[in-house]
């Protein structure tokens, strides 16, 4: 990946087009301009142009509604992450972006740079993955929180001061610990200064990509909990992205999965969970065991194979040379998605027909 | 909700190793710091000494040993008689023993006191010290030019990099830095000194001052006669400075804090000026500081060309006799100068990165 | 001997990394020989048939060589600046190799010189003539070859110094290599050019001299990055192997470091080339080279004392020195290109 900072320029080429969006848009619950905080209508993200173009998001609808949580799940590679960073427009150069991201009804993609840089953080913020890499090392924590607020809100050195103490003290860390650098801190501690950073201008929407996954179990837990607490108090939407459908179902209202650039299914967090649709969600929440289930600890089932290369993605239903129910067709039809239930979606083919026996991937899948 | 507490304080506990009262926890932290950064120096410095005492053994080694017999080298070509040459052995304590004589030769250099010029008659040490402010003046002066354009064009260079500036910028500095420094210095003269067709000669071409000025008039004299001399040495120079913060600003350029710092909403100018740089600026300070640690001896040609009234004349006029006490006497010097410049880059890098030292 | 690594890159098609997650995809650009060596095969020809006969492990090693070799050279025509630095190496060579033929080692006779003294450039002297009256053109053409020859052997001298010091405190480490690289460090912070300089006044003046001071003053960077490079490798499984197998210390050094350092000491080599061209025309000009011969830095000394430049003769001065910057900057551009391939993510040091 060839990483062009200067951004600024580049993606003012970006395609303001609104992609024509698909019927039925995975949110079922027919909802009003006003209820959406964010929108996104066929989202496109490709690197590179011409023969040797990549695409790495494939035409992605997705929903969140004002106060809601929303999580994607995915293996690596499967474009979740590029997603998060499309939604503020921080790739690089070289990758194109179509389609509509609506935030607040706003397109971000279609935005003058000027109010780009408004929108960033201020309306929506970032909890990056790795918080040791995403801070700056040379840097002072308190004068990163303080950055953001400085900027958007014009505000004093003294009153950032203020509100910097304030907000490490919301994600539990003492006010001394504004003088740290990074590299004093704990990973856990670490990703708490990310937490309050985020909070800083007191955004809307909240992106957290992976925010726990460099983070041992206890302190996972930690995170996720001060995340959930903080996004309730604070009335703001959450959309979580992780290869962790076990910790999204747990935090979110509803989750995605995403396969090879796209949308494969979803629905409400604890029925896609549970009861997944499509096989690969299936597998993927057979992936990790279940606390209170010894059955799947005993085996806990992967999946075969890697994730497509995305420059050369299979025919017909991209999952289907590791879909353990493929059928012949599956090779050269492609799938959408389609109801499966109430408020759910799914793209196999096998949804809304006769489920086949061979199907049950997983092994007896325990009910709440 | 500003005053939301949360339960991340309570169990924090886990989570936070060195969990400190906020009441003395930062004062212990500093003076953690402060012992870390005293031991850090301590044992920069005691480095600094080895290599110090390293250079004296390799003059030694160098000047005393790999020519033979000095007395032969200093009246070569000169009819002498046996018995003048046992007294000049005798002189230079040449009879004793040779590890009495490098003791003695360092508590003399340690005491300041390098030898006696054959050419000069004067002890070394005050010909040295009578050449420090002019080869100060011009080398601190074209470093200083040169580092700052350097980092300057590195920047833009590699912020934009593929791009038409930063292969235009790269070409011309690595094209100036192959051109030997003596020659650019040569042709210039001949350019704008003796003058070249409509070109009249605007420079002098040599030397630091014509002699007569006094005051203001003086300084701009000599700022006049620097005018060549710093030309080239920046010429030949900010190549190396522009190539390194390029390299270590791409290093950076993939960094997920600058993805950050974008997030936050920050201008492109501002992500590359207060996170970009000051992360790419460590390896760079190190060459800066070389780049000053050579100031002395990278001068010796450009001042021997434009007859500079400094250390590298100095140098110059001592290699073609050869007056072997100057020489070795400004080796240690020049040696001392690279040793102290690699102990102040040391001692400056953990004040710009917070990682170092601590 | 089997060079069985274990690739460091398992997808390896084209552009696949640029799709892949934004983040930390840089640390997995396409063929990244970071290690310096033979990268994992493509799924190309060669690879395939040789697998295919079930070779010899000699044959096999020569098949990877002779595959990675063409990569190399695939990957080193994309670099421009690489291509010309290599075109202006290839004439300049030729002019250095071909010039007995048309010039013949009296240009430098002082006696019977052709011209006058200083004369401007003519019909008959294209550069003029200096003040012995010999031919500016023929002594800069016949300069060439102690250029070149001083290059090549001072930064040879110079890159096997630092070769053998950097494997060697690589694979021995401990106290040993403490020693050894504290050594090398301070040689770093030695200005070089000072060093050699001194060597080159006290010992005899001969070209020998000039080649042996350059050599040894210039070492220590490669040094510094082929210990890297050995503490890498040696981390890698095949090297327990082959110590499991038996394979003693000179085995391991010569047989497995050795050649996967070569590509680093070849990018080393050629930038060392420039700087060892350069400090050569120094040290003439200072005085210090062969007074027997005629170089480049010579001429320039020569230019100096005949007053060239007090009187403006231009002519005499100014090619000497254009030769001897597209030299360097020629054995600069193909060493860049060459580092460049080997680290696509260095963006080009130095």
């Amino acid at each position: 990946m060839t990483e062009t900072p200067n951004a600024e320029t580049s993606d003012a080429e970006t395609h303001p087009e609104a992609g024509t969006s698909k019927a039925g848009l995975p949110n079922a619950g027919t909802p009003k301009a006003a209820s959406s905080l964010l929108e996104i209508k066929d989202l496109r993200v490709t690197y590179g142009t011409g023969p040797s173009a990549v695409p790495a998001v494939r035409g992605v609808d997705l929903v969140l509604e004002s106060g809601r949580k929303l999580g994607i799940a995915g293996e690596s590679g499967c474009g979740k992450s590029t997603l998060a960073l499309a939604l503020l427009r921080l790739l690089p150069a070289t990758a194109k972006l179509t389609g509509q991201v609506l935030l607040d009804g706003e397109d971000v993609l279609t935005m003058k740079w000027g109010r780009l840089r408004a929108v960033r953080w201020a309306g929506a913020s970032i909890v990056f993955q790795g918080a040791m890499h995403s801070l700056n090392a040379v840097h002072r924590i308190g004068d990163q929180i303080a950055e953001p607020v400085l900027l958007h809100r014009g505000a004093t050195p003294a009153a950032a001061r203020r509100r910097t103490v304030e907000l490490l003290e919301q994600v539990g860390l003492p006010a001394s610990r504004a003088d740290a650098y990074p590299h004093e801190l704990s990973g856990g501690q670490r990703q708490r200064v990310m937490i309050a950073m985020a909070l800083a201008c007191d955004p809307r929407l909240i992106v957290a990509d992976e925010p726990t996954t460099a983070l041992d179990v206890m302190i996972q837990a930690q995170i996720l909990r001060l995340i959930e607490q903080l996004v309730a108090d604070q009335d703001i939407s959450l959309l979580m992205i992780s290869h962790d459908l076990a910790v999204l179902s747990d935090t979110c209202d509803r989750l995605a999965v995403m396969y090879a650039g796209r949308i494969v299914e979803e629905g409400p967090a604890k029925s896609v969970y549970d009861a997944a649709e499509h096989p690969y969600s299936r597998a993927l929440s057979a992936a990790f065991p279940r606390i209170g289930d010894p059955a799947s600890r005993r085996a806990p089932r992967g999946l075969p194979g890697d994730p497509p290369d995305p420059s050369a993605l299979p025919s017909g239903c991209t999952f289907h040379p590791r879909c353990p129910v493929a059928l012949d067709e599956c090779a050269r039809e492609d799938q959408s998605l389609r109801e499966a239930g109430p408020g759910r979606h799914a793209a196999c083919v096998h949804v809304g027909a006769a489920v086949p026996a061979q199907m049950s991937v997983t092994p007896t899948e325990p009910r709440p | 909700m500003s005053t939301a507490s949360t339960p991340g304080v309570v169990r924090d506990a886990v989570d936070d190793p060195v969990k400190t009262g906020p009441s003395d926890g930062p004062r212990t932290r500093t003076t953690g710091h402060r012992t870390g950064y005293l031991l850090y120096v301590a044992g920069k410095l005691g480095g600094a000494a080895v290599s110090l005492f390293a250079i004296l053994v390799t003059s030694f080694f160098l000047f005393r040993i790999i020519p033979g017999d000095p007395v032969k080298a200093m009246t070569h070509g000169k009819p002498t008689s046996v018995e003048q040459m046992a007294t000049l052995r005798k002189q230079f304590g040449l009879d004793l023993p040779m590890w009495q004589q490098f003791t003695e030769y360092c508590a003399k250099a340690l005491t300041g006191d390098l030898g006696t010029s054959y050419q000069f008659h004067a002890p070394v040490g005050e010909l040295i010290a009578e050449k420090v402010p002019a080869t100060l003046l011009l080398t601190g002066v074209a470093v200083l030019i040169y580092s700052t354009l350097g980092l300057w064009l590195g920047t833009r260079s590699a912020w934009r990099h593929g791009g038409l500036g930063d292969r235009i910028n790269t070409g011309v500095a690595l094209t100036l830095w192959s051109v030997p420094s003596f020659w650019l210095g040569l042709l210039l003269i001949i350019v704008f000194s003796v003058g070249i067709g409509p070109i009249p000669g605007m420079f002098p071409s040599g030397g630091m001052e014509s002699g007569n000025e006094t005051g203001f008039a003086h300084v701009l004299d000599v700022a006049h006669h620097m005018v060549l001399p710093v030309v080239t040495l920046v010429a030949v120079g900010y190549a190396q400075t522009l190539l390194v913060m390029r390299s270590s600003l791409l290093d950076e350029m993939g960094s997920d804090y600058l993805t950050t710092a974008r997030a936050k909403g920050l201008r492109d100018d501002l992500v590359r000026r207060k996170h970009a740089v000051p992360n790419a600026m460590l390896p760079t300070v190190t060459m800066v500081f070389i780049n000053l640690g050579h100031v002395a001896a990278g001068s010796i040609l450009v001042e021997t060309v434009f007859s500079w009234p400094g250390l590298g004349g100095l140098f110059y006029q001592a290699l073609s006799v050869p007056d072997l006490p100057v020489v070795q006497g400004l080796f240690v010097v020049f040696a001392g100068a690279m040793i102290l410049m690699n102990l102040l880059a040391d001692l400056l890098y953990p004040l710009l990165d917070p990682r170092v030292g601590r | 001997m089997t060079i069985d690594k274990t690739p460091p890159n398992p997808s390896e098609s084209g552009d696949s990394s640029e799709a892949s997650e934004a983040s930390g995809s840089l640390t997995e650009m396409p063929g990244t020989p970071t290690d310096g060596t033979a990268p994992p095969q493509t799924t190309g020809a060669p690879a395939a048939t040789a697998k295919a006969a079930a070779p010899s492990a000699s044959s096999l090693m020569w098949a990877r060589r002779r595959a990675s070799v063409s990569r190399f050279w695939r990957q080193y025509r994309t670099h421009r600046a690489g291509l010309i630095g290599l075109a202006g190496l290839a004439v300049i060579a030729l002019i250095a190799l071909t010039s007995p033929l048309f010039i013949g080692g009296d240009v430098q006779s002082v006696t019977d010189a052709p011209g006058t003294a200083l004369e401007s450039p003519s019909g008959e002297f294209p550069l003029g003539t200096d003040q012995f009256g010999r031919s500016l053109l023929g002594l800069l053409i016949w300069g060439a070859r102690i250029s070149l020859v001083v290059g090549l052997l001072a930064a040879a001298l110079s890159v096997a110094i630092g070769t053998l010091v950097g494997i060697v405190a690589g694979h021995f480490g401990g106290w040993f290599a403490t020693v050894v690289m504290r050594i090398t460090d301070w040689f770093l912070v030695m200005p070089a050019l000072v060093l050699a300089i001194v060597l080159a006044t006290v010992m005899s003046r001969s070209i020998w001299t000039v080649i042996l001071a350059i050599g040894v003053t210039s070492w220590p960077t490669t040094a510094r990055l082929v210990r890297a490079q050995t503490i890498a490798i040696e981390s890698r499984p095949y090297i327990e192997r082959a110590r499991a197998l038996g394979g003693g210390h000179g085995h391991v050094m010569t047989r497995h470091v050795l050649p996967n350092v070569m590509p680093l000491v070849l990018a080393q080599t050629t930038l060392g080339i420039s700087t060892a061209i350069l400090t050569e025309a120094t040290l003439a000009f200072l005085g210090l080279g062969d007074p027997s011969v005629v170089s480049w830095g010579g001429m320039l000394q020569d230019a100096r004392e005949a007053g060239a430049v007090s009187s403006g003769h231009w002519w005499y001065l100014a090619p000497p020195g254009i030769a001897i910057a597209v030299v360097a900057l020629a054995f600069t551009l193909c060493g860049r290109a060459i580092e460049a391939v080997l680290n696509p993510k260095l963006g080009v040091s130095r």
